[in-house]
Parts: structure tokens; C-alpha cells; sequence
């Protein structure tokens, strides 16, 4: 089938009446959800998930619940940034590198801007990987199946380099807070051999003494990700700036009016790169199932980092550090998409419960689905491109509400962080236990910052651990425990070299520069 | 005729509920949202399932609360087991299960897990086994598989869901029974061991056909043999294991359970619902469609089943050494 024709037929089907209405609706509603710290586009597209059964009984086909499912899933990401540059606490997982720019920018005053930035990064992400999507979703499926264990561990690999150069210059303290990171990603159970691992009592009882008295039974579901990103950004952060300004802070006044978007959208070429690099690579790495767009915008941020000439700016506030994330996110949603329709396998969780969605309304999602079901899959791809531009649209025109948040003297806000991030925490998974592991984050990350630690690195660990971890050991037992199969594979060798020789570049550099110091 | 003879007594059941005639206790419901724990990872099987369950409860509106799914697949679903044998409110909670409710508290007593306590609220089905390999290996029947299995020795590599489970059992009884030499690799789905498979990162895996039929339909992979009693109705040329000599067949349960300390009321009621899960016309469509087999068993029956199965998976860790 001709690819023009059969979209331009798909976006005139989304375009109908009950299927423009169902992309704004889901639209508004995912971009509440996504800014909504602790629930993000999984609860959205979870929670409506009974609602398009009614949908289906009244159309019959399963074309508009799914229009709306991803319409949801859009919102989500775009709404995913709003509370991270607002309030500072990550809305959403996919949002958490958002924050890492996004917050100082605001903070500075020029929150328009960092939300203008996002808005518009996202649109462009989006945008991208439709494009992608049309054009090589049947080819791309079969560079996925290509990715085995070695290749995702080797690009797990890369990953961790782009960020070494992410905590400034001071290396040791970088690679000390991955390794953080990556420890807190292990508590839980082994995952290849069925044994528990750092969970500090059953079955051991290490301290008998306090038996009972703690109940670490918590531990053994591991270590959320989302518990440290709150921790560490919604409680450590509000800690700092209550420190470091002793109680008077002055919001800078936020200028709410249509000229000043206007002229944060006049400045938007500025993000250029962060945007081009967020596009492209969130949407490789949204293609691999495993991976989704939490990893895609962790490494789209290191990578514009570390292609940025002023990288000294990166954390303090630099517009491409909110665009590279922002981008990335909905470049690799949409990536995400394409192994769940052409393979059957869901690339991140929300696309997990629309895999679900899909087989109750009577679909088969694997490699046939494209060649069997064209009028289920064009509408939905025509969709995406409107559901997009209803995005941005309904997210600039709300940019003003949002500004007036901050208009907030941060004694009344700083309370409202407290409380959405333990609403948050315990939204996510309804557990107690996780609220207070994230209050001891939160304190515990206050410390770190004032001992100049940088924490990002960690929270990419824990996100990218889970990950590595298995690739690795499985990749290991496929090689009979040889490290020779991440370099003599045609794929994964050439990412390692990369990957180590990025590794060390800025150790070789900082050595360097040690010696000559002295 | 019988179910309008079941809605009139429904009817009359309400009616004499209404009327307050009736003097017992009015029978238990939910009255917060159900904990449904899948003890398997997202885009397995069992993850398939236990959706189209929660889809199915939603779309009939069978529940007045909703079933919340959530994914504790840790540990061969020893994450699962210990959540489950430490919920505070075990009446509001549920869980899908599959073999490894036998393997893991067998494999790892320091869980202190007793099956028997948990509540027996239904079998859903029986899943299948059969063995798949990619088509470009050029292999088309068992007896060339073993041939080239016995060939490359520790080269050949199988996939399958976690270590010391189903798919485990299968391929030490592939080893021991016919002298091969095949590598297992543990995965944390058996969705990402078909996508491996298709992909030629592994060599064969004995995925459930709810697994593999996208790729078997596409033509990425083929089976060669059913680890059944009889041939499957999906695949009437693929030979059963038996037919071959060997007197060894496996299946996998899917069922539902409660969690250990679940009132009485509480599983009659989770009961009476997935067996009208089981009738609903998706799952029927979704069982024949996907090749499972096995009936609605529910109570003592499903305990004895239990019991059964649990003597058999003790007995086959073993004889592989899993256990001692």
C-alpha cells in the first residue's frame, strides 16, 4: 500500500467530528495527568482504559478508543514538564531530566521561556518521530529484532559515558553517585537467579535485635525510581532553597501575557541542537523494546551536554537542556509505539495497558497487524499528527495559568511541594513505605548537594540499572562469562568502543589537567 | 434455557433481598479498589492475561470496584509470593499465577511460603507448550532439531522466562531425555524471548502460543513439536512429544488466587466473578484463539490441584538438581 495516500486518508479519519473531539479531550485530560506528580500517562491511559469499551460500543471499530488512548498518552508528556519547571518536582518518570534545566530556568525568571522551550522541543520530537513512524515502521521493527542483549547493553554503556561529563568536572564524584545509583537499583530480587538481594531482614533476619520494630518487607518490590527523582528534587530541593535563601525568598515575578510568550517563541532557534539530538535519539531509543522515554530523555540530556561548547551552563539553566529532554520524551512515546504495533511488544509501561486495550477490542498487535488491519493502523498514525498539534496548542495556551503558580510567595509553596510529593509517591503504588524511603532521599540529597555531589548521575542509574543489569548477565552466560562478545558482535562492538573511549577521554583530560595543576 | 433459569433465580434472589425477607448477611463485595498482582513481567503471558481479565471485569462491569493491575514479577514471581503473604487487607487482594506458584516457594524455603494457604479462587485455563525455532535455521521437524541441537553442543541456546521455571523444566528434560547439551539464558518475559527468537539472538525457546503466534503467523518462526497430550486444534500438523516415544508432557495453569488469610465470603465472591470471567465470550474466544486448554475448577478442587502439581514440580526440580 502506498504510504502518501494511506495517510493523508488516515489524518482526514482522525480529523472526523467524535475522533477530534476524542484527540482534545484526551489531550486536556493527559496533560492534567502528566503534570500531576505521581501519575503520569500509565494511571491516564490505565484508569480510562473501561471508558473506551463505551467508545467502542458506539463506533463499532476499535480505531477511536485507541485515537483516544494515544491522544492521552500525548498529553501526558507534554504536561510532564509543566510541574517539573513550575514546582520542581518531576510530573512524570519521562520528565525527570526536564527538572535538571528547567527549574533553575524559572527560577531565574524566565519560566515562559523554559516552558515555551518544552512545548515546542516536544512538538518538534513528535513531529520527528511520526515522520519516522510513517515512513520505515515495518523496516525499523527489524532494526529492533537486531538489538539483542549485547547491543542494549552496550548502548546502556553509552549512556553512562555521555554522563560522566553530566556533574560538572569532578569526575570521582560523578561515577560515585552512579555507583549510588546503581546499588539502589539492585535492592529487590535477583533477577536471574530468583534470590533476594539487599533487603535487610526476611529471610535473613540480619538484626534481630530490631525485629519488628522496622518493616523492610517494602524492600522487596526494589527501590522505585520515582521515589528517589521526588526525593531528590521535590523534598531535597525545597530543603536547599529553604537553607540557602533562610526563609526570604522572592519569586521573581513572572510575566504573564501574550507578548512575552510571543517572544519566548522568537527565541526558541536557540534550543536548536538540544531539540535536533532530543528528536532523533529519543526516538531510536524509544524503538527498543525495554528501554521507553525515561531513558530516551536521560541520554538525549547527556548527549546535548556533552556536544555543547558551554557546558559549564547545563544545570543552571540552559534552554537546550530543557529542550533535548523534552523532545526526546515524545520522540521516543511515539518510537515506543512501533515495537508494541509491529512486534507485539510494549517498549514502556503505558504502552503495556494499550498493548492490553488492543487485544480486547479484537486486534492481534504483532508483525502482521500493518498488512491485516490498514483501518486501524492509518486513522491511529493520522492521529498522532493531529493529536500533536492539538498538544501544543492547548499546552502554549495554558503556559499563562501555569506562569501563575510561581507567582507564589514560596512560603505557600514550599508547603504544596511537600504535600504533592508525598500525595505523589504514594499515588504511584500505593505504599507507605515508599513515602518515607522518600522523605530519607529527599534528606539524604540535601547533604549530598551541600557536599557538592551531583545527583543526576544516580538517578540515571537507578532508571538505566534495571536494564543493564540483565543485559549484561545474560549477554555473559550467552558468551560463557567472555567479555569478548560486547566487541566482536557487528552491532554491539562499535557502541562499546565509543562508549569506553568517552569513558575515559575526560578521566585522561582530568588526570591531565591534575598533573599540570600541580 | 439455563441461563434464563439462572437470571430468574438472580431475580428472584434480588427481588427477595428487596423485599427484606431475607434475614443473613448481605453477601460481601469489594468496598475499595482489588490489589491484582501479576506475578509475571509486562508482555508475557500471564501479563496478557491477567489485562484481558481486568479488560473483561471492566467491559461486563462485573465488579463495583475496579481490579488494579500491578506487575511484581522479581525473582521468578518471589516478589509476588512475599507481597502477597504479607498484605494487610488479604481480602482486597488477588493474584494471577502460573507454574513458579509451585517452583519458587520449592527453590527458595527461606521465602516461608505455603501454597496451601493461599485462597483457591479459579483456574482460568491451562496453558500449553510447544518448541519454536526461527525458520532460517532450516530445521522442520524434532528429529533434525535434535540432530543439530546435538551438533553445536552448549551453542545452541534456548530462551525462556526465568530461571528454574516452566520454560527451565522443559529444556533440562530436553537435555537429560535425549543426551543434549543446550544453553539456557533466564529472560524476564516470555515476550522478550519471542522477540529474540525472531530476531536470531537465540536459537529455539518453548514459548506458550499465546507468545509466539504473532511471530509464527508472520512466518518468522515455526513449531515442531507440542509438549501436549493430544495435537493442538491451532496447529493439527505440529506432533505431540508423545507421539515421538516419550511419555513426558507439561502445562503451565493460569489461575487466580487470594491472598493467604481471605475470608470465606470474600472467595465465594472472587469466585462466583472469574467464573463469569471464564464464561464471558472474550475469553472464551481469547482461550481457543491462543490455543488453552484445561476447565473452570475453583475450591477444594483446585486445592487438591494444587497439591498434585506441587508433588510433581518437587519431584522434577529433583531429578535436575535444582533442589534437594
Amino acid at each position: 500500500m502506498e504510504i502518501l495516500p494511506s495517510l493523508v486518508d488516515g489524518i482526514y479519519q482522525a480529523l472526523m467530528p467524535l475522533n477530534l473531539a476524542l484527540c482534545v479531550v484526551g489531550v486536556v485530560v493527559g496533560l492534567f495527568v502528566g503534570a500531576m506528580p505521581g501519575l503520569g500517562s500509565v494511571n491516564g491511559v490505565a484508569i480510562l482504559l473501561p471508558f473506551t469499551f463505551v467508545i467502542q460500543d458506539m463506533t463499532g471499530s476499535a480505531t477511536s478508543p485507541m485515537i483516544f488512548l494515544a491522544a492521552i498518552y500525548y498529553g501526558a508528556m507534554y504536561g510532564g514538564a509543566i510541574s517539573s519547571i513550575t514546582l520542581g518536582i518531576p510530573g512524570a518518570s519521562t520528565a525527570v531530566a526536564t527538572t535538571f534545566d528547567g527549574r533553575p530556568l524559572a527560577l531565574k525568571g524566565f519560566a515562559e521561556r523554559a516552558l515555551v522551550t518544552a512545548a515546542i522541543a516536544s512538538f518538534i520530537g513528535a513531529t520527528v518521530a511520526n515522520v519516522f513512524f510513517t515512513a520505515f515502521a515495518p523496516p525499523l521493527a527489524t532494526v529492533a529484532l537486531k538489538f539483542g542483549n549485547p547491543e542494549i547493553f552496550a548502548l546502556m554503556l553509552l549512556a553512562f559515558s555521555t554522563f560522566i561529563g553530566l556533574g560538572g568536572d569532578d569526575i570521582p564524584k560523578t561515577i560515585i553517585s552512579i555507583a549510588l545509583g546503581l546499588v539502589l537499583a539492585t535492592v529487590g530480587f535477583d533477577i536471574i537467579t530468583g534470590e533476594p538481594r539487599l533487603q535487610f531482614g526476611d529471610p535473613f533476619d540480619l538484626f534481630p535485635a530490631t525485629a519488628g520494630l522496622i518493616d523492610t518487607t517494602g524492600f522487596s518490590h526494589g527501590i522505585r525510581f520515582l521515589v528517589l527523582a521526588i526525593g531528590v528534587y521535590g523534598i531535597g530541593e525545597m530543603i536547599w532553597t529553604i537553607n540557602s535563601t533562610r526563609g526570604e525568598v522572592h519569586m521573581t515575578e513572572a510575566n504573564v501575557n501574550f507578548k512575552s510568550v510571543m517572544a519566548a517563541i522568537r527565541k526558541f532557534p536557540e534550543a536548536w541542537k538540544g531539540t535536533t539530538v532530543g528528536s532523533f535519539l529519543g526516538f531510536f531509543v524509544g524503538i527498543l523494546p525495554a528501554a521507553g522515554a525515561t531513558p530516551g530523555s536521560l541520554m538525549a540530556y547527556g548527549v546535548t551536554k556533552m556536544l555543547s561548547k558551554d557546558k559549564d551552563s547545563f544545570g543552571k539553566g540552559n534552554v537546550n537542556g530543557v529542550a533535548a529532554p523534552e523532545a526526546a520524551n515524545n520522540s521516543a512515546s511515539t518510537g515506543a509505539m512501533l515495537p508494541m504495533m509491529t512486534l507485539g511488544i510494549p517498549g514502556s509501561p503505558t504502552t503495556a495497558v494499550l498493548l492490553a486495550g488492543m487485544v480486547i477490542w479484537g486486534l492481534q498487535p504483532g508483525p502482521l497487524l500493518f498488512a491485516d488491519q490498514p483501518d486501524f493502523v492509518w486513522p491511529l498514525i493520522g492521529s498522532f499528527y493531529v493529536s500533536n498539534l492539538v498538544a501544543v496548542l492547548v499546552n502554549l495556551a495554558f503556559i499563562p495559568v501555569f506562569l501563575w503558580m510561581l507567582r507564589m510567595p514560596f512560603t505557600i509553596l514550599a508547603p504544596m511541594i511537600f504535600v504533592l510529593s508525598v500525595i505523589g509517591t504514594y499515588a504511584a503504588y500505593q505504599n507507605m513505605f515508599d513515602v518515607w524511603l522518600m522523605l530519607l532521599f529527599g534528606i539524604g540529597a540535601y547533604f549530598l548537594r551541600i557536599l557538592d555531589y551531583p545527583l543526576a548521575p544516580a538517578v540515571l542509574a537507578i532508571v538505566l540499572g534495571p536494564i543493564a543489569e540483565p543485559t549484561l548477565r545474560q549477554s555473559l552466560l550467552l558468551s560463557d562469562g567472555s567479555f569478548s562478545i560486547f566487541f566482536n558482535r557487528p552491532i554491539a562492538g562499535p557502541i562499546t568502543v565509543i562508549a569506553i573511549i568517552l569513558i575515559f577521554l575526560p578521566l585522561v583530560s582530568w588526570v591531565v589537567k591534575r598533573a599540570r595543576g600541580k | 434455557m439455563s441461563i434464563s433459569l439462572k437470571k430468574l433465580a438472580t431475580a428472584g434472589i434480588m427481588t427477595l433481598v428487596a423485599l427484606g425477607v431475607s434475614s443473613a448477611a448481605k453477601a460481601w463485595e469489594p468496598t475499595k479498589p482489588v490489589d491484582f498482582v501479576i506475578m509475571a513481567g509486562k508482555g508475557g503471558g500471564a501479563d496478557k492475561m491477567a489485562r484481558l481479565m481486568q479488560a473483561i471485569v471492566e467491559k461486563e462491569d462485573l465488579s463495583s470496584r475496579p481490579l488494579v493491575p500491578t506487575n511484581k514479577s522479581g525473582g521468578s514471581g518471589a516478589e509476588a509470593l512475599v507481597h502477597m503473604k504479607g498484605v494487610t487487607d488479604p481480602d482486597h487482594t488477588i493474584m494471577v499465577t502460573l507454574n513458579s506458584f509451585f517452583t519458587t516457594p520449592l527453590r527458595q524455603p527461606g521465602l516461608d511460603v505455603d501454597i496451601m494457604k493461599f485462597a483457591p479462587v479459579g483456574r482460568m485455563a491451562e496453558d500449553t507448550f510447544l518448541l519454536w525455532v526461527n525458520k532460517k535455521e532450516g530445521i522442520n521437524s524434532f528429529d533434525e532439531f535434535l540432530a543439530e541441537a546435538k551438533k553445536r553442543g552448549s551453542g545452541w541456546v534456548m530462551g525462556g522466562t526465568g530461571k528454574n521455571s516452566e520454560d527451565n523444566i522443559i529444556t533440562d528434560h530436553l537435555n537429560t531425555a535425549y543426551g543434549l547439551s543446550i544453553k539456557y539464558i533466564p529472560y524476564k518475559g516470555g515476550g522478550a524471548v519471542a522477540k529474540d527468537l525472531a530476531g536470531e539472538q537465540i536459537h529455539s525457546s518453548v514459548n506458550n502460543p499465546s507468545e509466539a503466534l504473532g511471530f509464527y503467523e508472520s512466518g518468522d518462526v515455526i513449531p515442531l513439536v507440542a509438549f501436549t497430550d493430544e495435537r493442538l486444534p491451532l496447529f493439527p500438523d505440529v506432533p505431540t512429544l508423545k507421539e515421538t516415544g516419550s511419555d513426558f508432557s507439561y502445562f503451565m495453569q493460569r489461575s487466580v488466587v487470594g491472598a493467604p488469610g481471605m475470608s470465606d465470603e470474600a472467595l465465594e465472591y472472587f469466585s462466583g466473578l472469574f467464573t463469569k470471567v471464564y464464561e464471558s465470550e472474550d475469553w472464551q474466544n481469547y482461550k481457543s484463539s491462543k490455543s488453552l486448554m484445561g476447565d473452570f475448577m475453583a475450591g477444594s478442587e483446585l486445592a487438591s490441584y494444587w497439591d498434585v502439581q506441587r508433588t510433581r514440580h518437587e519431584s522434577i526440580l529433583k531429578a535436575s538438581g535444582a533442589i534437594k
